[in-house]
Formats: C-alpha cells, structure tokens, sequence
C-alpha cells in the first residue's frame, strides 16, 4: 500500500462476517456499508461529521463513518445497526427505544443505538448527565431527546434486572 | 457531499512516506484521523491529488515519559487516549483535560494529537494548551529532523512552521506542576468553544506571594492561541490574585454568527479568572499536602 492507488482491495469484518472488497479510494465506509454492503440501516446526513448519523462502531468504539474511507478500515471490526440488531426480535436497548417512543422519523436512530450501546458498555448505570453527554454529538432533527434519554435509561434499568 | 477523486497510498516507514510527500508537492496531504481533513476533502475545500495515511508507520502512537520529567507523545495518539493515558494525566494533567474537551467521543476516538496541531484551528484546545505548557515538536522532512517550540509552530489561521514535505511526528511536553486551569465555554457540549483559557502557573510550595511562572493561553480569540503576557505579568509580579489578572487580559477575537468579538472578549477575561483560580487551588492543595 505504498504507491498510490485509486482503488484497493480491503479485507475486514463487518458484522461478524469476513468481507474482502475492491473499493475506490474516495469510498467512505458510510457509503461502502450501503453501496457495497446493501446495509443502508447507517444513514448519511451531513457527510462532514457534525449530525452523527452515521455513526457505527469499528473496534467496539464509536466513529463518523463518513469521516472515514474504507480502505483505511483494512483489518478493522465494524459493527451497524444491523449488527447490532438480534437475527429475531430487538436488543434491549432497540426495544427501550420502541417502548420510550425514543424515535420519531427514524433517521437518527441507528447512530443513537449505536451511541447508546457503547456508553452502556463503558456505564452500565449512567447518570442522566451522562447519557445526555454521550448523545450530544446525535442531532435529533425531531427534537426527541427526552424520550431518547428515557430510553437509554430503561436500557440501563433492563440491563441492572436480574433475568 | 463526496470528495473529489485521489489516491491513497499507507506508507510502511517513515522515510517512504517523506519521500511520498516530496514526489507530488503541494497536492500530497497526510492523513492521520481525519477528523478535520476529510470534512474539508467531503465539502471540497481542499481536493488533494494524493493522501499519505501515516497509520501504518510504527512507533507514532508511543507515549513515553521522559528523563527530565516531562513526556514524549507521538502524533499518532489519539484524543481518546491522550485524556485517559495514565502517564499523560500524571506528567501533564491539564493536556489530558484540554483533550477531554475535544469534540464528541466518536470524533476522539479518531481525531489525533499530531492532526490537531498540524490543522491549527484557533479554537482547538490542544494547540493552546501545548503554547502554555511551551511544549517542542518535532517535525521530519527530508532533510532531517527538527525541532519547533510551540510558539513558532503556530503562525496563524490554519497556519503553522510544518513545511509540506514535512510530517509532525513527535511532541516533547514539559512536565508542570500542579497549578493548572482549564475553562471554555461551547454552546453545547462538544461543539468548538467560542472561548476558552489554559493556566499553567508555579510557585514554591507553601508560599502565597507571586508566581515563579505564570503561562496564560486563550484559545477561539484570535486567528491562533493567544499568550495573555499582561495577565501573566500579574501573576509574577504581585500577590496573585485572579480578578486582577482577568482585568488585565487584552485580545482581539473575531465575531461570527455564534458570538460578537464583545462577547467573546468578555469569556477571555471570566475564562482567565476560573483558569487562574483553578490553577491556585490546586497550588494550594499542593502546600498543604
């Protein structure tokens, strides 16, 4: 990778799978997840890393998928909303977000998941503060926040609860 | 929007990326995280013809205490790491503060030291934070490795001493004592600040008299970090006392949609005053213990 290539070919993991693709340079992995992968449940807002949108994992942490290009993702773990979604049902934290009625039009909702799930992970009981904290890089355009805060808490709660 | 078409290239050593730098001139950029470049690059602000991804050169992620006390950081690491590394917030705690304060979580977990300092936005709280500490960086080019303190490096709106061929590889930080402060005012958590202050300030342990060195360092007020040397002055000079030293901050911000130059201003003087009143408390605690 040492002379410069308007296309590579990437080998990764994306949602437990192995995955081994050409993919242009310029390729955000926002677009390759959807245009590559048909996994359009990452949703694209602003393309400059301001509304979080876009937000999956890679590593288990947190990034701006479109402030990423693909083929710098070479030997990388990335996690969508697909991923973190049950083959049945709804997560936990998918299914507070259903009873809270933590989303309206939907389209911030992967990136808050996948927000909610690494804070969960690092707090598994967070303050209010916290939570809000955590999701202020997610631009609600609904204006949901209350109901999202709600649900990330019930989360928290449903996670504390003895099975 | 999508950037313009480039080639990628992730160089192995550090001597290919240089040489990858010097072949294509101006239109080669080095990609470290990203989190600056690339939405400069989707808005097409800036369309490189080449990026170099530092990534994959060894040893730029390293933090290593030095001999003297102070901390080598590479410009590899990231802000994530730089606000939690053990060794950071022990040689240099108001570093790792100022790097808690970058962006959003997701931001830092990719945006890099080395990629803050190189971009030098005005409002960025790590190169204020490294003005105030004097910290040196070192910069590699093809002729060599050198040596910049942070007072040179910064020249300016998105403007500094890194030459083009050059890659910023390595910051030197001086360890401080405990008489920091850090204060910034953003309209919501994460976003940039329209204001904020760095203090690193010492005086021997016990004394209440004037500092022994007083470093004050605003950030979002001027076309670059701003050293406020009449506030420092107060500090040295006389009792210390912060009202007095947050009277004496002279600047002159820009206005944006955000705040007026007034406004922000007037967050120079309070932000100096809750800087320097950190940094004394914590002074204090140190006398006591």
């Amino acid at each position: 990778m040492n002379t410069p290539a308007d296309r590579l070919t990437i080998r990764l993991i994306v949602n437990g799978r192995h995955v081994e693709r050409e993919a242009p340079a310029r390729r955000s992995l926002a677009d390759f997840l959807r245009e590559d992968m048909g996994l359009t449940g990452t949703h694209v807002g602003c393309e400059h890393g301001v509304c979080g949108a876009c937000t999956v994992l890679v590593d288990g942490q947190s990034v701006r998928s479109c402030l990423l290009f693909a083929v710098q993702l070479d030997g990388a773990a990335v996690t969508t909303i697909e991923g973190l979604t049950p083959p049945e049902g709804l997560s936990p934290i998918q299914q507070a977000f259903c009873d809270a009625h933590a989303m309206q039009c939907g389209f911030c909702t992967p990136g808050m998941i996948a927000t909610a799930t690494e804070l969960l992970a690092e707090h598994p009981a967070p303050t209010e503060a916290q939570i809000r904290d955590a999701i202020a890089g997610q631009l609600c355009m609904c204006t949901g926040y209350v109901n999202i805060v709600r649900a990330i808490q019930a989360a928290a709660a449903h996670r504390s609860t003895p099975a | 929007m999508k950037p313009a078409p480039f080639r990628y290239a992730r160089p192995a050593t550090l001597d290919e990326a240089l040489s990858l730098l010097n072949s294509g001139g101006q239109d080669v950029k080095v990609l470290a995280g990203g989190q600056s470049l690339v939405p400069m690059m989707n808005l097409r602000l800036l369309r490189p013809t080449v990026l170099v991804d530092l990534n994959g050169l060894p040893g730029l992620d390293r933090i290593t205490p030095r001999p003297d006390g102070g901390i080598s950081i590479g410009a590899l690491v990231r802000h994530e790491r730089l606000a939690q590394d053990p060794r950071v917030r022990e040689h240099t705690p108001v570093l790792a503060e100022a790097a808690r304060h970058v962006g959003h979580a997701a931001i830092r977990h990719r945006g890099t030291l080395g990629g803050s300092l190189a971009h030098a936005d005005p409002a960025a709280e790590l190169p204020a934070a490294l003005l105030a500490l004097d910290a040196q960086l070192i910069l590699h080019g093809s002729r060599g490795p050198r040596t910049v303190v942070a007072a040179d490096f910064f020249q300016g709106l998105l403007t500094t001493a890194l030459a083009p061929d050059e890659i910023l590889t390595e910051v030197r930080v001086p360890a401080h004592g405990r008489g920091w402060g850090f204060a910034e005012v953003a309209r919501r958590s994460g976003d940039f600040a329209l204001a904020g202050v760095v203090a690193v300030l010492d005086r021997p342990a016990g004394s209440a008299g004037s500092c022994v060195s007083a470093r004050i360092v605003g950030f979002g007020v001027g076309d670059q970090p701003v050293r406020f040397l009449e506030a420092e002055r107060v500090l040295t000079s006389a009792r210390p006392d912060p009202a007095l030293a947050a009277a004496a901050v002279t600047c002159d911000p820009p206005a944006d949609v955000h705040a007026s130059a007034a406004y922000r201003r007037h967050l120079a003087a309070v932000l100096t005053e809750d800087a320097v009143s950190q940094a004394l408390a914590r002074l204090d605690d140190g006398g006591r213990a």
